[in-house]
């Protein structure tokens, strides 16, 4: 320890020693900036970039234009007819509506059932009930939606939820098991204390836990939010196989339109694609902090 | 998911002893075991049910044993979509961690634009894997030939999307552009959990800059490497919505994967067989799931 103050002058002196330029180059040297680097990486932004910017201009170009499959060529002139056609093709707003139904209720019924039983479960874990509970929910990590997709759709079919609600209700149950480890997790590491504080103050379980419960739990209903948001809104197998009319699809379903190997309106086509993703980009541009550092966590933890 | 912290740390007080429950716990736990046995368990039970039988989904059936099973096991067609599930899943996984790696230690490194190179690489993740397949579509069976024919590459001259030996790759390319960022922003926790001194320390002794990686980046992030590894692989395993939107199973079979041999078959009228067929993925996912807790046990702590 005695030999410790010595080390920690040493830079000091080197400080004193140097010239200016030196002491320059040192600072340099340790707040260089990796600049083959940052080129690198930029260059890599084309593998992602690319698909996005040919969407972008076939979506743009004229019918006549788009036929001709050069996907890299500037849209000239410009033109907004496939994004008509598409809106009215899909039937846009329905879908747009549908999705945004579909992820709305996954997000919110996601987060209130897999609070409810995690807060149950760890409150109680004393009691075999609750702990077995939460293996079982937990189990539906083991299941992967094609095992057991078709009895669901038969299910779903006869008892009149091969809809949006059907897709809902399923959508929410794979997403539980996940959300429910994620909670329990968090609340275990909420002291206890605080909560008593609370019931001293006269408040009964169901207030504690709208309150001081809830409120504390937000962070992890983000990351919990933001994964049943991007499964809801991106999927294509599930509500495909679950929602039996095609009126009532997602927006991602509705895209199957232009699989027709006989048509030629890439244009609209791309614009379609376009307006299905936008809003999830838009979305994600706006709040990527949040979902970079949900995403990590979540699946760090899980 | 260590069971033993779950243990030590869950419980409130007196465990052991039976302490009342207050009745509104069973209130919140009730919709989400409700749901889920309805949405999960009663399916998956009423499937392997009728993996035993002839059913065809609807109308009268019969037990017939072990018949659908031992059918399986010597259909070419079962095993081949095992075998591009499995290959195809592999291949996704080597790329996508290669690359997911390399880009996060670029991206961690002492570059510019830092947040803005994170942005864009991350877009991916928000966009639906079938509308993307679409584009992507347009591409491998438009541009890319085009290209290749101005440029005389032989063998890329016709869509690589109809070439049954090479319509995989194209798959692969795709599942990990999406898949890729999810894995990267898991590296890059794990590469700003690593203490900045450790590379002082190393280079005072003289270690370069790869020798750095190799010696001190790739150990420590290797619990990463598990994680990422086996999250990937259960998810791929999944395949569905790329392969639809790219080749739909085809040319021919070459490209179906589970997922899609069960739903495909389904819609055949193999109600039945399809079921076996998905008890058996079942059972395959258990046991990578099962692989997976033995190989992360204990780690938890990141």
């Amino acid at each position: 320890m005695t030999s410790q103050p010595a080390l920690s002058t040493e830079p000091a002196v080197a400080y004193e020693a140097a010239t200016p330029s030196e002491l320059r180059s040192l600072r340099e040297k340790k707040e260089r900036v990796n600049w083959s680097g940052t080129v690198i990486l930029i260059l890599c932004t084309v593998t992602v970039l690319l698909p996005l910017y040919v969407t972008i201009s076939m979506s743009l170009k004229t019918t006549e234009q788009a036929v001709d499959g050069n996907a890299f060529s500037l849209p000239a002139p410009f033109s907004f007819d496939g994004f008509v056609e598409a809106w009215n093709l899909t039937k846009f707003p329905v879908g747009a509506g549908i999705s945004l139904l579909v992820t709305a209720g996954t997000v919110a019924a996601t987060i209130i059932l897999a609070a409810f039983a995690s807060y149950a479960v760890v409150r109680n874990w004393d009691h075999r009930l609750f702990r077995y509970s939460f293996y079982y929910l937990l189990a539906a990590m083991f299941i992967p939606f094609p095992v057991v997709a078709l009895p669901q759709i038969q299910l779903t079919g006869r008892v009149g939820l091969d809809n949006p609600f059907g897709v809902i209700l399923l959508a929410t149950m794979f997403q539980l098991s996940f959300s429910v480890l994620l909670f329990t997790a968090f609340l275990r590491s909420i002291p206890i204390e605080l909560e008593e504080s609370a019931r001293i103050d006269g408040a009964n379980t169901w207030q504690t836990f709208w309150r001081l419960i809830f409120p504390l739990l937000a962070p992890m209903s983000a990351t919990v939010g933001i994964f049943a948001f991007l499964y809801a809104w991106n999927d294509f197998m599930m509500p495909s196989l679950i929602i039996s009319d095609p009126d009532l699809q997602t927006l991602p379903v509705r895209q199957n339109l232009f699989q027709n190997q006989f048509s030629n309106n890439y244009n609209v086509a791309f614009a379609s694609y376009l307006m299905a993703m936008a809003p999830a980009i838009i979305a994600y541009l706006f709040t990527q902090r949040w979902v970079m550092e949900g995403v990590t966590q979540g699946a760090v933890k899980g | 998911m260590s069971t033993e912290t779950v243990v030590t740390s869950g419980g409130s007080k007196a465990r052991g002893t039976s302490r009342r429950v207050e009745p509104i716990y069973y209130l919140f736990l009730l919709p989400s075991l409700v749901l889920f046995t309805l949405a999960i368990t009663v399916p998956g039970i009423i499937g392997i049910f009728f993996s035993f039988t002839d059913s065809i989904g609807i109308g009268e059936w019969s037990f017939n044993g072990l018949t659908n099973y031992i059918a399986l096991f010597s259909d070419p067609a079962i095993l081949q979509s095992y075998l591009f599930t499995i290959g195809f899943s592999i291949a996704t996984v080597i790329v996508v961690n290669i690359a997911a790696f390399l880009l996060a230690v670029g991206l961690t490194s002492r570059i510019r634009f830092k947040t803005g190179l994170r942005t864009i690489f991350v877009i991916p993740m928000v966009i639906s894997g079938i509308i993307i397949a679409y584009v992507f579509n347009f591409l491998f069976s438009n541009s890319v030939p085009a290209i290749a024919s101005s440029l005389g590459i032989s063998g890329l001259e016709t869509s690589i999307l109809a070439n049954p030996d090479l319509a995989w790759i194209a798959i692969v390319i795709v599942t990990a552009w999406q898949a890729i960022p999810g894995t990267l922003l898991i590296y890059i926790a794990g590469l700003l959990a690593i203490p900045g001194e450790v590379y002082e320390a190393a280079s005072i002794d003289g270690a370069g800059k790869r020798q750095q990686l190799w010696r001190i980046t790739v150990p420590l992030v290797a619990g990463y490497v598990v994680i990422n590894v086996i999250l990937g692989f259960k998810n791929f395993l999944n395949a569905y919505d790329i392969i639809v939107g790219l080749t739909n199973g085809g040319p021919g079979t070459a490209t179906r994967s589970v997922a899609i041999t069960i739903i495909q078959g389904f819609n055949g009228g193999d109600y039945a067989y399809q079921m076996a067929n998905a008890t058996i993925f079942f059972v395959v996912a258990v046991l990578i799931s099962l692989l997976q807790l033995s190989l992360t046990r204990g780690r938890n702590a990141f």
